[in-house]
C-alpha cells in the first residue's frame, strides 16, 4: 500500500470570503494528522479537496491510492436493511464481503434492520463498516467520531492506528481530544 | 458494464413498485384516476370521449410521470451517494444512466398496461387504443429523460418538485404534440417523431443530468 498525499500552497474560497490560505501538507505511510480549528474554518472543504470531491481555489493536490472517506453522510438508503444497503457498496468494491467488517463493528445484529430505524451511532458504525471493505491507502476522516458512544470512539481510534501501521494514512476532523499519535493541523492559523 | 448492473439493480429495489419508497404505484393511480374523473367531467357521450380521450390520457401521462420526480436525484444527493460513487471512480453519467432505466421501468409499463382500462372507462375504439399504446411506449422514455434532467437541475433546491412540473412541462411540448397526433391520423409518422424525440432525450439526458448533479458539488 503506497499511501501519499500532498498538497502545495492550497487555498479554498467559499463565495467571497477565503477560508484558509497557504496550507502545505505532506503525508506518507503511517502518517496522521488531526486537523482542528473552530466552526466556519474550512475543516470539511479542506477535506473534501483532499478527497478530490471539491476543487481548491489555489494551489495542488497530490495523491496516490484510492480514498476511503467518511463525511458527515451515511449514503446509505433509509429505505433498506442495513446489510442490503451495505451489501450495494461492497458489490461495488469488487464483490467484498461485509460479515467481516459488521462484526469487526460490532452491528452484525442489525444487518435485518431498515437504515432509517437505526440511531445515529448504529447508522455512523455500518459506515465505518463500509470503510473497511477493502483496504484503502488514505482515510479521510470528517467528523467521524461524532455520534458514536465511548467504545465505538475507542474501536475507530485503534481502526486508524491498524491502518497507518500496515502503511496507510489517515487525516481526520475531530472536535474532540482523539487518543492517537497524530500531528495537528490548526486550520485557523492559515484564515485568509 | 458490471458496475452499470450493481447501480441499476439497487435503483430498482428502491423505485420499482413493491420496492423501498413504496410510492411507485402513484403516477399509475393518478393515471387512472384521470380516466374515471374525465367523464364525469365532460358528460358520458361515448362519441366525445372517444374523440377528446386520447388526448386527454396522453396529457394524464405526461402528469404522472411528475410524481415520482420528488426524491429521483435529491435523496442520494443529500446522502451523499454521488460523493461515494465519485470516490470509487464511478461517473455520475453511469449513476444517471441506470437511473434513467429504472426511472422508466417505475412507471412506463404500468402506465402502458393501464391504458387498456383507461380506453375502456373513455370507451376508445380499439384502433385508437393501440396507436395510443404505440405512442405512448414511444413517448414515456422522452418523459423520463426529461423528468431526471429537471430531478437533477433541482435536486440542491428547496420545494424542487413543484418546480419540476413547471420545467417539464414546456420541454414535453413536442412529445404531446407527436404523441396525441399520432392517434388522430393514419400513418404512423407521429409515433415516430415521438420516438425520436425520445430517442434525443434519452442520449442527452444522462450527460445533462450528471452535469448538473457535478455543478451543484461544491
Amino acid at each position: 500500500m503506497q499511501a501519499r498525499l500532498s498538497a502545495t500552497d492550497l487555498a479554498c474560497r467559499k463565495g467571497d470570503r477565503l477560508l484558509f490560505r497557504q496550507l502545505d501538507l505532506d503525508l506518507g505511510p503511517g502518517d496522521m494528522l488531526h486537523v482542528r480549528g473552530p466552526n466556519g474554518v474550512g475543516k470539511t472543504s479542506l477535506m473534501r479537496i483532499l478527497a478530490g470531491l471539491a476543487r481548491p481555489f489555489a494551489g495542488s493536490i497530490d495523491r496516490s491510492g484510492e480514498v476511503g472517506m467518511i463525511d458527515g453522510r451515511h449514503a446509505l438508503d433509509p429505505d433498506r436493511k442495513l446489510g442490503d444497503a451495505l451489501r450495494f457498496w461492497a458489490r461495488l468494491d469488487d464483490g467484498a464481503v461485509i460479515g467481516e467488517p459488521l462484526r469487526r463493528l460490532g452491528i452484525e445484529a442489525l444487518g435485518d434492520i431498515p437504515v432509517g430505524y437505526l440511531s445515529t451511532g448504529q447508522k455512523q458504525r455500518g459506515v465505518i463498516a463500509r470503510l473497511l471493505l477493502r483496504p484503502r491507502p488514505i482515510w479521510l476522516l470528517d467528523e467521524a467520531f461524532a455520534g458514536l458512544d465511548t467504545a465505538s470512539q475507542d474501536l475507530l481510534a485503534d481502526l486508524v492506528s491498524e491502518h497507518c501501521k500496515a502503511g496507510g494514512l489517515c487525516a481526520f476532523v475531530s472536535h474532540q481530544p482523539v487518543d492517537l499519535p497524530a500531528r495537528t493541523l490548526d486550520l485557523a492559523e492559515f484564515g485568509g | 458494464m458490471r458496475t452499470f448492473a450493481i447501480l441499476l439493480r439497487r435503483d430498482l429495489a428502491i423505485l420499482l413498485p413493491g420496492g423501498a419508497r413504496g410510492s411507485a404505484f402513484l403516477p399509475l393511480i393518478f393515471f387512472l384516476l384521470v380516466a374515471v374523473l374525465y367523464p364525469f367531467a365532460v358528460g358520458p357521450e361515448p362519441s366525445l370521449l372517444a374523440r377528446t380521450g386520447g388526448g386527454v390520457l396522453w396529457v394524464a401521462a405526461l402528469l404522472a410521470s411528475i410524481l415520482p420526480l420528488d426524491r429521483l436525484v435529491a435523496a442520494d444527493r443529500e446522502a451523499g451517494v454521488f460523493d461515494q460513487l465519485a470516490l470509487r471512480g464511478i461517473s455520475e453519467e453511469i449513476a444517471m444512466t441506470a437511473r434513467l432505466v429504472a426511472h422508466w421501468l417505475s412507471f412506463g409499463p404500468l402506465i402502458l398496461i393501464a391504458t387498456l382500462p383507461a380506453s375502456a372507462l373513455l370507451s376508445l375504439t380499439g384502433q385508437t387504443f393501440w396507436r395510443l399504446l404505440a405512442s405512448l411506449l414511444a413517448g414515456t422514455p422522452g418523459l423520463a429523460a426529461i423528468g431526471l434532467i429537471t430531478s437533477a437541475l433541482l435536486a440542491s433546491l428547496r420545494g424542487g418538485t413543484a418546480l419540476a412540473g413547471l420545467l417539464l412541462a414546456p420541454i414535453a411540448v413536442p412529445l404531446v404534440i407527436f404523441g396525441a397526433g399520432h392517434l388522430a391520423r393514419d400513418d404512423i409518422s407521429g409515433a415516430l417523431f415521438a420516438a425520436a424525440f425520445s430517442l434525443v432525450l434519452c442520449a442527452i439526458a444522462p450527460f445533462a443530468a450528471a452535469a448538473a448533479i457535478r455543478a451543484a458539488r461544491d
